[in-house]
C-alpha cells in the first residue's frame, strides 16, 4: 500500500493509493453530496452528485469512481459544481412524484436532505407527474415507483450482499423501472429471500415496510453496515 | 412610514398554511404593529386591493379562476410569496396530474367513486379545472418560495421578520428550507 499526495481545494492531503477521490475528500473534511453511493456495495457513478473538477481536465469526474493519484489537484465546491448539483436534484424531483408531505420517509429521506443541502427552494423544471405504480404484492414490503430515483442501491445490495439478484433495471429514460425477477410482481419473485436489505438500502420512500404511514419510517442502515463489515473483516460466528 | 400592506390568498390547498400562520400566536400582535392585513380568506374583504406590499399565496393553481386571480395578485403586489409546498411544488393537489386531463379526473372523482346519483357538476358558476395542476411560479413570477407542508410558524416568522426589516429573505438550512 502506497501513499499519494494530492490537492483538494488548495489543501495538500495524503491518501492511500487504493482510495477514491470521494474517500479522500471526506477525510479532508470536504465531504461531497452522494445519492447512489452506499458503503459495502460497488460504486456505479449513476447520480453524478459527487462530480468534481480536476485541474487540467475539461471533463468533470465522479469522485466515487475516480482513484486518487499523485499530484492531482481537485476542486469539490465551485459555482459550476453547485449549479449542476442543484440541477440534478431538481430534475429528480421533476421526474417522478416526490410528494414529501404524504411520503412514509418524510423527515428521514436522503433526497429531501439533498434538496436542503443544495439549497432548493423550488424546482425550475416542469413536473412530469408520470402515472407509475405501487407494488404491494410482497407480504412485508412494498415498492413505490413514484418515489424511485433509480440509484440502483437495491439492485446492488440484493446481488452483492444478499446474493439473490432479485432486483434489476428495465427500460430506458423516463420508462426506466426497478423490477423483481423478470418483471413479475414482487410477491411472485421466487428468488426473493424477503431479507429486507433493499428496503434498508433505499434512500427514499420507494422501498418501504408495509404498514408504515406518512413520516413514520426510518431506514435502518446499521444492520446493513453490520453485515458488510462482518464480511469484509471475516467476523463469522457459528 | 405607514404600515406594510399584507394580503393572503388560498388556492388549491388545505388551509394548513393559513393555520400555521395563525400558529404564530402572540407574535401576531407584534406583527400587527407594523403590518395591515388588507385581504385574506380569513378577513372580510371582497376585492383584492391595489398597492399590496406583500402577498402570501397558499395552494397550487388548479382552475381558470385561480389563474386570473394569480395574475391580478401579481399585478397589484410588490413581493409575492409562494406560501407552502402546494404553491411551490403543486404537492398533493398535483397528484391528480398523473391520472390525466380534467375530464378523466372529474370522471374519477364524481362518477367512478360515487355510489349514489353520480354526476359531474356543471353549474356555470363553478370555476373550470385546468388539465394540469401547477405550482404558482408556472403562472406568474414569484419572488420568494416558502416551502413546507405546512411551513412551520417559525419559518413564516423568519421570512416576515426579514421582510419587515427591509431585507431580502434568505432561506438556508433545514429549519427554513425543507419540503414536506
Amino acid at each position: 500500500m502506497a501513499v499519494v499526495t494530492l490537492t483538494i481545494n488548495d489543501h495538500l492531503v495524503s491518501a492511500e493509493d487504493h482510495q477514491t477521490l470521494l474517500d479522500a475528500a471526506k477525510a479532508a473534511d470536504a465531504p461531497l453530496p452522494t445519492l447512489c453511493q452506499l458503503d459495502g456495495v460497488s460504486d456505479v457513478a449513476a447520480c453524478r452528485l459527487c462530480l468534481v473538477e480536476i485541474d487540467g481536465s475539461p471533463k468533470l469526474q465522479p469522485a466515487c469512481m475516480t482513484p486518487v493519484a499523485e499530484g492531482l489537484s481537485v476542486r469539490t465546491d465551485t459555482q459550476r459544481l453547485r449549479d449542476y448539483r442543484r440541477m440534478i436534484v431538481e430534475l429528480l424531483f421533476a421526474e417522478r412524484n416526490h410528494v414529501c408531505a404524504v411520503c412514509v420517509l418524510n423527515g428521514h429521506c436522503e433526497l429531501q436532505d439533498l434538496a436542503i443541502e443544495v439549497g432548493i427552494d423550488h424546482v425550475r423544471y416542469e413536473y412530469l407527474h408520470p402515472h407509475v405504480g405501487v407494488d404491494v404484492s410482497h407480504a412485508q414490503f412494498g415498492i413505490d415507483d413514484n418515489r424511485c430515483v433509480l440509484c440502483t442501491r437495491c439492485v446492488r445490495v440484493c446481488e452483492e450482499v444478499e446474493g439473490a439478484a432479485t432486483r434489476d433495471v428495465m427500460g430506458r429514460g423516463t420508462n426506466c423501472r426497478i423490477i423483481s425477477d423478470l418483471n413479475v410482481p414482487w410477491g411472485q419473485a421466487d428468488s426473493c429471500t424477503s431479507c429486507g436489505k433493499c428496503v434498508m438500502a433505499c434512500p427514499t420512500g420507494a422501498l418501504f415496510t408495509q404498514g408504515a404511514t406518512t413520516a413514520e419510517m426510518e431506514k435502518d442502515r446499521s444492520k446493513l453496515s453490520y453485515i458488510v463489515r462482518a464480511r469484509e473483516e471475516h467476523q463469522w460466528v457459528r | 412610514m405607514g404600515k406594510i400592506r399584507v394580503a393572503t390568498e388560498w388556492f388549491a390547498g388545505c388551509a394548513g398554511c393559513h393555520m400555521s400562520l395563525l400558529d404564530l400566536g402572540e407574535w401576531l400582535f407584534e406583527l400587527a404593529k407594523v403590518v395591515d392585513i388588507v385581504y385574506s380568506p380569513i378577513a372580510d374583504v371582497k376585492e383584492y386591493p391595489e398597492g399590496v406590499d406583500v402577498a402570501l399565496v397558499e395552494g397550487a393553481v388548479s382552475t381558470d379562476e385561480q389563474v386570473a386571480k394569480a395574475r391580478l395578485i401579481r399585478e397589484r403586489t410588490g413581493v409575492l410569496i409562494a406560501f407552502g409546498d402546494c404553491a411551490v411544488t403543486a404537492n398533493v393537489p398535483g397528484m391528480r396530474n398523473a391520472l390525466g386531463k380534467k375530464e378523466v379526473v372529474l370522471e374519477r372523482a364524481f362518477l367512478d367513486l360515487v355510489d349514489s346519483q353520480p354526476q359531474i357538476p356543471s353549474d356555470p358558476a363553478l370555476p373550470v379545472l385546468l388539465d394540469r395542476v401547477v405550482p404558482l411560479h408556472d403562472i406568474v413570477d414569484v419572488d420568494i418560495h416558502l416551502p413546507g407542508c405546512p411551513p412551520p410558524a417559525a419559518r413564516i416568522q423568519a421570512v416576515l421578520e426579514q421582510l419587515v426589516a427591509g431585507e431580502e429573505p434568505r432561506l438556508v438550512g433545514r429549519e427554513l428550507l425543507k419540503f414536506g
